[in-house]
């Protein structure tokens, strides 16, 4: 066992981790205040991603209605907090960000061959990250989410008109929201859970022409999962940003179409 | 390029050691290795470096360059920032024997403990099998080991926590989905990775994917794939119940 941080590399070693550790910071601290709001995640005919699908809420298209009863006068009452837990596990217990968050937030390593702070080390064969193998349960949540964002981006084409009704349109928030499905879609398709899923589980795949085409495209998206994962955070949480600041007026969207 | 340039080298043995500087030319196209060789010529006749091929093909002079695990016939010099001295150490993650050998038996033994390639009967009368291609790819990957061992020394489970008793480490995990995905092989290890071989230990951090000198894709193609069937078997209720369903 070597004492913390002891090294005999010469490069920025800890650049990487730090990177991390403040992109994730970052991310985590701005989604826990926004969907703790509860108000303007919606502006004509966008909604913010953390608050998609609408379960209960105001902003027109909601499942169930406006704001249960029930709703515990102790939590602050927002729509985000029905269905954000999903995409949040996902990413939680997904690969890429295991890897980066043991290495960023827990020093386990703190880098490549830097040496560790704790002599005890568990992994992830015991309680409680044996329970990372859940994976694939929160990936089963999360494709339906594609869905649900990808009508989002639908009914952002769809704006107010003039004479009652709609009319076909495009805004700079509805090319955000897209945006969002792709890289999103990009992210959650290039799953290791799924590559698994449609044909890695498998070890013979000829003979098996849809399985063998879904593996390679799942493979195609996976071989770059950390940039996926990235852009598709940044993009999300900019998403949700942009909602808010046309919603409090701070921000004009503009309309292309 | 400076002309010479200070080698900082481990020197020791069981019993202990400490690091030597030596000072020596140094000329473009130079790897670690040259300059150690010439070290060991010209100032150091009782260095002890093992290395065989000079070309990255036999993995046996894997050390440790300036912190990282490295193969020093591989590791050209221009790469390195030559105006403060190189370290050179041996792996840390194996027994030291002199200098810059270590005892890397360990290896060997975990292999013997891996259950063998074991194929499905032939499919035609001759005595041959039919694979196709595409199926044949993917573990193709994995068969352009060394056997360096670059990257059992710079996984932190070994390197740090010394767990080798339990851990096989990724090279082993690399060899398990050679034989666990071959088109033709029927034998199942997962029960064997999840408990003998402790592939829940591995935290993903993808280390050993970053000093393979073949660039093998160990811990995406091999380490998580295999932790997925693994999964399958023992972490997952709903595939247990459609098993037990006999889907
Ligand atoms: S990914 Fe796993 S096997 Fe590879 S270095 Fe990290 S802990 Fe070790
Ligand atoms: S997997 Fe790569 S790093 Fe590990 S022993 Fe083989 S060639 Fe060396
Ligand atoms: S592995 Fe990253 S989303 Fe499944
Ligand atoms: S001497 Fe053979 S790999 Fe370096």
């Amino acid at each position: 066992m070597t004492r913390f941080g002891a090294t005999a590399r010469r490069d920025a070693w800890w650049l990487q981790p730090l990177v991390v550790f403040l992109g994730l910071g970052a991310f985590v601290v701005y989604a826990t205040w926004a969907a703790l709001q509860g108000k303007h995640y919606h502006f004509g005919p966008y909604l913010s991603p953390f608050y998609s699908p609408e379960v209960f809420g105001d902003a027109g298209r909601s499942w169930f209605g406006p704001e249960p009863h029930w709703w515990p006068a102790w939590l602050p009452w927002s729509p985000a907090l029905f269905i954000l837990w999903a995409p949040g596990g996902f990413r939680l217990t997904c690969y890429y960000y295991r890897g980066a968050y043991y290495k960023a937030f827990w020093a386990d390593p703190p880098a490549c061959a830097v040496g560790e702070p704790r002599a005890r080390y568990l992994g992830e064969r015991s309680f409680p990250l044996i329970l990372q193998n859940a994976h694939r349960y929160f990936l089963y949540l999360a494709l339906p989410f594609i869905g649900f964002l990808s009508i989002d981006v639908w009914r952002a084409l769809w704006f107010p008109a003039a004479t009652g009704g709609t009319t076909l349109g495009i805004g700079v928030g509805t090319l955000v929201l897209a945006m969002n499905v792709v890289l999103l879609g990009g992210y959650t398709l290039g799953c290791h859970s799924l590559r698994h899923l449609v044909g890695g589980s498998l070890d013979r795949l000829a003979g098996r022409p849809v399985r063998s085409a879904c593996y390679t495209c799942v493979g195609f998206l996976n071989r770059r999962h950390m940039m996926w994962a990235w852009m598709s955070l940044g993009w999300v949480a900019f998403s949700d940003l942009y909602v808010r600041l046309c919603a409090t007026g701070v921000w004009t969207d503009w309309r292309i179409l | 390029m400076s002309a010479t340039a200070t080698f900082r080298i481990w020197r020791g043995d069981t019993a202990g050691g400490r690091f030597q500087d030596y000072t020596t030319p140094v000329a473009a196209g130079m790897v670690v290795l040259d300059a150690v060789h010439r070290i060991q010529a010209e100032q150091a006749n009782d260095l002890a470096v093992r290395w065989n091929c000079k070309a990255g093909r036999c993995g046996s002079c894997s050390a440790e360059v300036n912190g990282m695990p490295k193969l020093m016939c591989m590791t050209r010099l221009d790469e390195l920032p030559l105006e403060r001295p190189v370290t050179i150490e041996p792996m840390q993650a194996f027994p030291i024997v002199k200098d810059l050998v270590t005892d890397v038996s360990w290896n060997f033994a975990v292999k013997r403990r891996i259950a063998p390639f074991r194929p499905r009967p032939p499919d035609a009368p001759d005595g041959t099998w039919r694979m196709a291609q595409a199926d044949v790819d993917r573990v193709m990957e994995f068969r352009k080991c060394i056997e360096c061992f670059l990257c059992q020394d710079v996984c932190h489970v070994l390197r740090d926590h010394q767990r080798h008793t339990e851990f096989i480490g990724p090279r082993y995990f690399v060899h398990a989905a050679a034989l666990e995905m071959h088109p033709l092989d029927v034998e199942d290890r997962t029960e064997a990775l999840r408990r003998e071989h402790a592939i829940g230990l591995c935290n993903i951090t993808k280390c050993c994917t970053k000093v393979c000198p073949e660039q093998i894709t160990i811990t995406d193609n091999a380490i998580i794939p295999l932790k997925e069937r693994v999964a399958d078997k023992a972490y997952d209720p709903i595939r247990a119940i459609l098993r037990m369903l006999g889907a």
